[in-house]
């Protein structure tokens, strides 16, 4: 019945050996279509989940006065909705497309560590069940918010310990995916595709790859601290026994801010590939993309404590993480920049992956501007914990990973099913998901600016309409995911469709594209020769 | 079954349902149309931008984000003007060829070198703001600030008043009408959840020092009228500092989750004349000694 469920039959003839079926093809999956296709639902259902959490947090702000839920499990809808969005959602997401398709995109038969990639993606199942399961804990789910600040964390109930223990479990499935994705790319390339060849894609990941395993283990750190200081008599961040509380943030924020790049970056790699796609002309200043993507990745680790202006820090300290957090606008800028140039004077067509591009482009940005407004430090103490940085960051993740990945999917959605989506559906998707995502965060710079503090259950009444606005928009943009689903991708994952030829896009560059669509089940299992650009497989 | 049937049934269908949606969502939305007035000192109705500055650094960072906005309106609406121009003249439906250039050493560096130069500009005169922020010395009253889950003390330490010392939590009226609902249709609270029974009291135009601390976790002490926002760490002091240029009363929230009644501790800062706040610091003073000389009766009344 389906294209990406029953592909493995086309290569079957040249195998002696079986490949499992039924449910043991999934529980054992080693091939990396498999295991993309797997991390790509998980992602999607934890965006679900999440976006639930989302809008019981948004009905509850529909008016004031608490209507809906008290104020302590709204704590624990705003904590349980950035933990799953963050980890569950968009980490695994782009780990999804990582899989799909840096094998594709670089010549290699599979990932370089098959069953790691099996073990990697099956980790993060009990991770995701302790993580929405904490609800029905004693107590509660965690509700010390996404950041697990100390000394809160160290009030909270048991489900506070399950929590630890799936990001533990997160953490180490995100560090066995990026050393996966390290050693492909730098060991499996096909010979001529030389790095500075490679796919932007391809790219983006393996510089995020390598800031995962350098922030990860800082995570598992902060937390396995917090944890002992919650059993174990230690007092690391516990001021009763001599702890410091800001030392947490401090750990907490230097894993903390490369994870934001590592959302972003691989979109940045999504984007860098649509855009010439669609451009019909060559990306515009690849190896300064590069440059730039590196540069990112470096500044990452030294600007941090810009999240922590408020906890007052000495004069230099916040004159040292204003300045460097204001230089990250110069590489940002430079991508921006090229992704202009690339469609200057191009030959443009605009089907959904191309408006999701431009989609990106135009709101990220906005993000952006508001993330180098708030790196001024005075101007971040007015608005620090207020709703304009609640809409500062979904700015950049909603319009920016998530955008990102909906182009991807749109893009490269005909290589993985073989069919394709609906042109009409996919544009009705993007206007109404871009509508009603500026309908539901625009108006929070407003409240932010206006004083309205971030993870409140209930607000002064000056504050009523713009939230009323943002629940309405929020609704919207949901419903616009649900239609995704059953409208886009599910008819597309079943088969029904257009047959999608080998190159959907005109305009297409790469070896993703010089393999049959569907995507056969083993790709490249000899290394294939390339001609000079290393975008054509030539015999 | 034919697809281009289902779609437009489809489309149909998803037109029925989004015209349902608007209809009840605009029905809500008249309904949370609350009667309210702005309050003076706190939010205004549906205010936009910063509010009204009460001290010399919240006009400075008044005048910061004016500039940051302008500089950043400026620069988004030139590099999107130049991204939608070739939107519209460089699509392939109006017949428009694919350049072929893909690089240009001179127009990268360029590119480079100007937002560094833009960022320079926008970080000089934010870096004087910020030293003044941090300038806390030579203040004419020190008060020592504490939170407290979910309430704020304040302790007078240094200056006129030295001694006084008071818990400020959210009026108790305002946390029930919270529960039932929020205010009903027709009931104007203009201070509601920023309402407090006792406020802060400073003199005008008198450089007062905050130092904050807390008794369990992380709150932060915040009057976006003075532009002040500190975090309130236990088991740690840190400071900040106002000078308040007029009269009135100024609202504040907990800045920092602190558990579960997070949105219910605001800050109530009321700013009177030298004359006022002296009288103020008698009265208080008073009750102090008053309730001094009735303690040890209490305690005795304990002992027994």
């Amino acid at each position: 019945m389906s294209a990406v469920l029953d592909h493995h039959d086309l290569a079957h003839d040249d195998h002696d050996h079986h490949a499992p079926t039924g449910w043991r093809r999934w529980v054992y999956a080693t091939n990396h279509k498999d295991i993309g296709t797997m991390y790509l639902l998980f992602s999607f259902t934890m965006l679900i989940i999440g976006g639930i959490l989302a809008l019981i947090i948004r009905s509850e702000l529909f008016q004031p006065g608490l209507q809906l839920v008290n104020p302590e499990l709204f704590n624990q809808l705003t904590t349980m909705h950035g933990l799953i969005m963050v980890f569950g959602a968009i980490m695994p997401g782009f780990v999804g497309f990582a899989n799909w398709m840096i094998p594709l995109q670089i010549g290699a038969a599979d990932m370089a560590f098959a069953r790691m990639n099996n073990f990697s993606f099956w980790l993060m199942i009990p991770a995701a069940l302790m993580l929405v399961g904490s609800f029905f804990m004693p107590g509660g789910a965690p509700a010390a918010g996404w950041t697990l600040y100390a000394p809160l964390t160290l009030q909270m109930g048991p489900s506070m310990d399950a929590g630890i223990f799936a990001m533990h479990l997160l953490g180490a499935s995100s560090i066995m995916g990026s050393i996966n994705i390290i050693v492909t790319v730098l060991n499996m390339r096909a010979p001529g595709m030389t790095l500075m060849k490679m796919p932007m894609f391809a790219w983006t990941w393996l510089i995020t790859a390598y800031l995962l395993i350098a922030v990860m283990p800082v995570l598992a750190g902060a937390i396995t601290m917090t944890l002992t200081d919650r059993h174990f008599g230690t007092s690391f961040f516990n001021p009763a026994g001599g702890g410091d509380p800001v030392m947490f943030q401090h750990i907490f924020w230097f894993f903390g801010h490369p994870e934001v790049y590592i959302m972003i970056l691989p979109a940045f790699g999504i984007i860098s590939q649509i855009v010439p796609t669609f451009a019909r002309k060559r990306l515009f200043g690849y190896a300064s993309m590069v440059y730039a993507t590196a540069s990112i990745a470096i500044l990452s680790f030294v600007v941090w404590a810009h999240h922590m202006f408020a906890t007052g820090m000495p004069v230099t300290g916040q004159l040292f993480f204003m300045y460097s957090t204001m230089l990250v606008a110069v590489p940002t800028a430079v991508k921006v920049f090229n992704w202009v140039a690339t469609m200057w004077r191009g030959s443009m067509t605009f089907e959904t992956p191309m408006l999701f591009a431009v989609g990106f482009i135009f709101v990220f940005t906005m993000g952006g501007f508001t993330g180098l407004i708030l790196a001024v430090a005075p101007i971040d103490l007015q608005v620090q914990d207020t709703y304009y940085v609640v809409a500062h960051f979904h700015y950049v993740l909603v319009a920016g990973s998530l955008f990102a990945m909906f182009a991807g999917f749109y893009f490269w959605s005909p290589k993985w099913t073989g069919v394709m989506y609906s042109e009409t559906r996919g544009k009705i998707h993007f206007w109404w998901s871009i509508i009603a995502f500026n309908v539901t965060f625009f108006p929070m710079h407003f409240l932010g600016l206006a004083g309205m503090p971030r993870r409140y259950a209930d607000y002064p009444m000056q504050f009523a309409d713009f939230n009323a606005i943002a629940s309405v928009g929020a609704f919207a943009f949901g419903f616009a995911q649900v239609y995704f689903f059953f409208f886009i991708v599910l008819p597309t994952m079943m088969g029904k469709g257009e047959k999608a030829p080998q190159k959907p896009w005109e305009g297409a560059e790469g070896l993703e594209w010089e393999v049959p669509s569907p995507a056969p089940f083993h790709t490249f299992e000899t290394p294939p020769r390339l001609d000079v650009t290393a975008t054509r497989v030539i015999g | 079954m034919n697809p281009s049937n289902t779609l437009s049934k489809m489309t149909r269908l998803g037109i029925q349902h989004a015209g349902v949606f608007l209809v009840s969502a605009a029905a809500w939305f008249s309904t949370a149309a609350y009667a309210v007035n702005d309050l003076p000192g706190g939010p205004a109705v549906n205010q936009l931008n910063l509010g009204p500055a009460a001290t010399r650094i919240a006009e400075e960072v008044s005048w910061l984000h004016w500039m940051m906005l302008i500089f950043c309106t400026v620069i988004f609406v030139a590099v999107f003007g130049v991204m939608f121009y070739s939107i519209w003249k460089h699509r392939k439906s109006v017949g428009h060829k694919a350049a072929n250039f893909h690089e240009s050493t001179t127009v990268e560096i360029a590119w480079t070198v100007v937002p560094f130069i833009i960022v320079i500009f926008m970080a000089l005169p934010a870096t004087k703001v910020i030293v003044a922020q941090k300038d806390t010395s030579n203040a004419d009253l020190t008060v020592k600030v504490t939170g407290y889950q979910w309430k704020w003390g304040y302790d007078y330490i240094k200056g006129e008043g030295e001694g006084i010392g008071f818990i400020s939590s959210l009026d108790s009226s305002q946390r029930t009408m919270s529960d039932n609902g929020g205010p009903k249709r027709g009931e104007v609270v203009d201070d509601y959840l920023l309402k407090v029974d006792h406020p802060l009291v400073v003199p005008v135009n008198k450089k007062v020092r905050i130092i904050t601390t807390a008794n369990d976790v992380i709150h932060s002490f915040a009057v976006p009228a003075f532009a002040i926002k500190q975090d309130a760490i236990p088991g740690f002091v840190r400071d900040t500092w106002f000078r308040a240029e007029r009269v009135g009363d100024f609202y504040g929230q907990c800045s920092e989750l602190c558990g579960k009644e997070h949105a219910y501790m605001p800050i109530h800062v009321k700013v009177v004349s030298a004359e006022d706040y002296s009288k103020w610091v008698g009265e208080e003073t008073k009750k102090l000694t008053a309730k001094a000389d009735v303690q040890p009766v209490e305690l005795q009344a304990v002992r027994n």
